[in-house]
């Protein structure tokens, strides 16, 4: 595997009504691991992964926050959330358990580009 | 060019499961090439052998074991999914002390890195039921 593709990560999941947030934290985590160059976009419901201050205890689930602020250990520094998403969700970057990137919707369109593949979750 | 797929839709509850099945097959027929199908999340029930759809329902993992046969395709399982599915090769039976395994021939189990492994030496990765 000498081949080192750019990934990115598409989140459009909620941190706990399914596993997806987790099963794509997996993938990154692999990719990672494969000395891949990997970046997560949150979109849609997949921003309120990044919220500060989760209390999923109840659900006696694993929290997505603190799995999230490990990404850097692993060199996974690259997160991106659209600005109007923040908005529609009534979040400011505040609101966040991890630096991320902010961009307009618009921008999409060149990350996909700037990835050799692109995976959804 | 060369494919490879991750299925993440339940092959009974999921149309995207069977949408996978067709873009694989549509594609090999036009001469291109699929290097490995990562089945991922209730992906991987394709590969119980006990599923038992009505007769008037298609039977995908029959359809893909004959379609893997054909063209000699990888059909890579999630262990760590497949496991806690309930879809359990020999090793995986006896490791967790099961009554029997019940993995359906031509599939494998694997871990993710395969999948990072089929991102590196793919043209295109496509995602199913995301």
């Amino acid at each position: 595997m000498s081949d080192k593709k750019s990934i990115l990560i598409i989140n459009q999941s909620a941190p706990y009504g399914s596993n997806k947030a987790r099963e794509s934290l997996d993938v990154a985590l692999t990719c990672a691991i494969f000395e891949m160059p990997v970046s997560l976009l949150f979109i849609g419901d997949g921003v309120l992964q990044l919220l500060n201050g989760q209390q999923p205890e109840a659900l006696q689930t694993k929290k997505h926050e603190a799995m999230l602020t490990a990404l850097p250990m692993y060199d996974i520094d690259c997160l991106y959330v659209t600005s109007s998403d923040l908005k529609q969700h009534g979040l400011q970057s505040e609101d966040l358990a991890v630096p991320v990137k902010i961009v307009e919707q618009k921008q999409i369109a060149s990350l996909i580009q700037q990835h050799d593949t692109v995976l959804t979750y | 060019m060369k494919f490879s797929l991750v299925v993440h839709s339940s092959p009974i509850s999921q149309q995207s499961a069977a949408t996978a099945f067709r873009f694989a097959k549509t594609a090999l027929e036009a001469g291109h090439e699929i290097f490995r199908v990562f089945y991922y999340g209730d992906g991987v029930l394709v590969a119980n052998s006990q599923i038992a759809p009505p007769q008037d329902e298609i039977n995908l993992p029959e359809m893909w074991q004959a379609l893997a046969k054909q063209y000699d395709i990888d059909l890579v399982v999630c262990i760590a999914a497949a496991v806690k599915r309930g879809v359990l090769d020999d090793n995986e039976a006896k490791r967790y002390e099961k009554d029997a395994a019940n993995l359906a021939a031509g599939f494998e189990l694997s871990g993710l890195g395969q999948l990072a492994e089929a991102i590196a030496l793919s043209d295109r990765v496509i995602t199913f039921g995301a």
